[in-house]
């Protein structure tokens, strides 16, 4: 179970929980856990809800947490015993995304490159990348950026020298010790290697992102016409 | 209603309250930079007060009434004029059908909040109107306003205040504002050197006595690179010697970031939802507008204060929010 919590405020609205100093995939999954089922309670006053590597941050509105108590006491307050009711049974397990990549090609430029630079094959590269079960730690960056953990050393690569000015949503990459994938079409230095049919970040739906803290993930290789086929249904 | 977009001016966007409950996905919260401004221009057009707003930066745009409206425009003094005529700043003001509102230099502030009566009738994308361009959600298709847009508003019979409609028919002129006015304390944003209270983050006691004073003792300045994401500060003392990265975590409106250069970004409105860089200090809710008023090149400095101060300082300013809406309110019939 969590280690004891420490509180701290983030300016006069928002305040910091946390629970440990260094990445850890079951406490981060642990974190997760809680900030799920502390949204579900619904904490009068707490707008949103945000887990991280060790911490989970509560934004509020300092008007509505507590009457005739300084608002800050009273939400830590609140949150300390909530956190003493919970058990790790009661704490919802991540799910197993799997996410299909069109591996080289077109649609991952660094591909052959990468490979070339750890003295692997290409078909070797691929295998080692969707061999591998990832832990989403947190999303941030831009709406469903997952922070993935569990790259195997093998494929760490650095960042481009020059970042691309246009990287297509669904670009699956390697940026140091970390890979995921780009929900956006936005400006990026890590190294594509291949791209998914699959939508991260769709405002329409809810949820509106297809991954969430505490979630594992694999990405399976499929071919350009599954791709192809795969983008149609998604669109 | 509709109001036809005959200039864009430089970034003028629609802006909510925010979008909160989605921060958990990485979404942004946005919404108006400066909330207080924001939420005047709605109470003096009688909505609520997280109706879409349009936020318009120092280089406002041109605007056609395609029918008569009731306006406010609040914040930043950017010269605005209807018909050429100059327009009334923190009144509700009826403008006729075909009138045109336009901007000229800006005299105090960056940012000025154009609310219209009804709102703007944009879809609300996660439960926000917020413009968040960047994943090109929210406003209009999620983005900044373009010449030839037609931004679709809310009702134009409105039965508040009578007696500006009554005004307006009875003379040829294209606007009618009331006498009376709400103190926006526009005066603060035209000073020369801002004070930002701040309270200390949670990486204050990482960063060595000289770098705290160096955030409290010197001056700063707004750079130009500064945006609705964050106030990117210059200043002759750099803030170094902290612990340089951070495991990420979740920032916040008035977040003060020091990444490896010792010069310090306050995060804004278009913020992100995590981050990496040491967390020195945070501003105070309530002084946040000031700093969303800076224009690059104005100074400020910051003052410590506590928390228990701060949320004092925010409790008092709700009340004052609803003292303001209470007083508008007397008007609403006249």
């Amino acid at each position: 179970m969590l280690p004891a919590p420490r509180f701290f405020p983030m300016g006069d609205q928002a305040l910091i929980v946390e629970f440990g100093d260094r990445v850890d995939p079951t406490l981060s999954a642990e974190i997760a856990a809680v900030a799920h089922r502390l949204r579900e309670s619904r904490p009068i006053g707490v707008l949103d809800i945000v887990p991280a590597y060790t911490t989970l941050a509560l934004h509020y509105d300092p008007a509505a947490v507590g009457a005739g108590t300084p608002p800050y006491e009273a939400l830590v307050e609140t949150i300390e015993s909530w956190l003493k009711t919970q058990t790790a049974a009661m704490l919802p397990a991540g799910r197993l995304i799997e996410i299909p990549v069109c591996y080289g090609s077109a649609f991952g430029e660094d591909l052959a490159t990468l490979a070339q630079s750890h003295n692997l094959s290409v078909e070797e590269v691929i295998s080692i990348h969707s061999a591998a079960t990832y832990h989403v730690h947190l999303l941030g960056f831009v709406p469903g950026f997952a922070y993935l953990g569990g790259l195997d050393a093998r494929l760490a690569t650095p960042r481009r020298d020059m970042p691309r000015p246009h990287v297509p949503a669904g670009s699956v990459g390697i940026g140091g010790e970390q890979t995921g994938v780009y929900p956006l079409d936005t400006p990026g230095g890590w190294q594509i290697i291949g791209r998914t049919p699959l939508q991260l970040f769709k405002p329409d739906a809810m949820p509106p992102c297809l991954l969430n803290a505490g979630d594992a993930v694999r990405f399976v290789p499929i071919g350009v016409e599954e791709f192809e086929a795969r983008s149609k249904a998604a669109a | 209603m509709s109001i036809t977009v005959l200039k864009p001016g430089m970034l003028s966007t629609l802006q909510d309250g925010g979008r909160y409950g989605f921060q958990h996905f990485g979404v942004p919260v946005s919404g108006a930079m400066d909330s207080f401004s924001h939420r005047i221009a709605n109470i003096l057009t009688d909505n609520k007060t997280d109706e879409a707003t349009l936020e318009i930066t120092l280089r406002g745009p041109r605007l056609r009434f395609e029918r008569d409206a009731l306006i406010a425009l609040c914040g930043a003094d950017l010269s605005p004029t209807i018909d050429g005529v100059s327009a009334p700043e923190g009144k509700a003001v009826r403008v006729r059908a075909g009138s045109v509102l336009d901007f000229g230099d800006s005299v105090a502030g960056c940012r000025a909040y154009l609310a219209i009566h009804g709102g703007f009738d944009v879809p609300v994308v996660m439960g926000s109107r917020s413009t968040y361009a960047s994943a090109r959600i929210g406003g209009l298709d999620g983005r900044a306003l373009r010449r030839g847009d037609v931004l679709s508003a809310g009702n134009a019979k409105s039965s508040a205040y009578p007696g500006l409609s009554w005004a307006l028919a009875a003379s040829k002129r294209s606007f009618a504002a009331p006498k009376w006015a709400v103190n926006q304390h526009i005066e603060k944003l035209g000073r020369s050197l801002q004070i930002v209270r701040i309270l200390a983050g949670r990486h204050w006691d990482a960063f060595p006595p000289a770098a705290r004073d160096a955030l409290t003792a010197h001056e700063f300045r707004i750079a130009t690179d500064s945006n609705r994401m964050g106030c990117r500060l210059e200043g002759l003392g750099v803030v170094a010697g902290g612990p340089g990265e951070i495991l990420s975590e979740a920032v916040t409106f008035g977040t003060i970031q020091i990444p490896p250069s010792g010069q310090p970004i306050v995060l804004m409105a278009d913020r992100q939802t995590v981050g990496g860089y040491p967390k020195i200090a945070e501003v105070v809710t309530v002084d946040l507008h000031l700093l969303a008023q800076l224009r690059p090149g104005d100074r400020l400095r910051f003052e410590l204060v506590s928390l228990a101060q701060a949320q004092a300082l925010w409790l008092k300013r709700e009340q004052e929010i609803i003292t303001i809406r209470e007083a508008v309110e007397k008007h609403l019939t006249e």
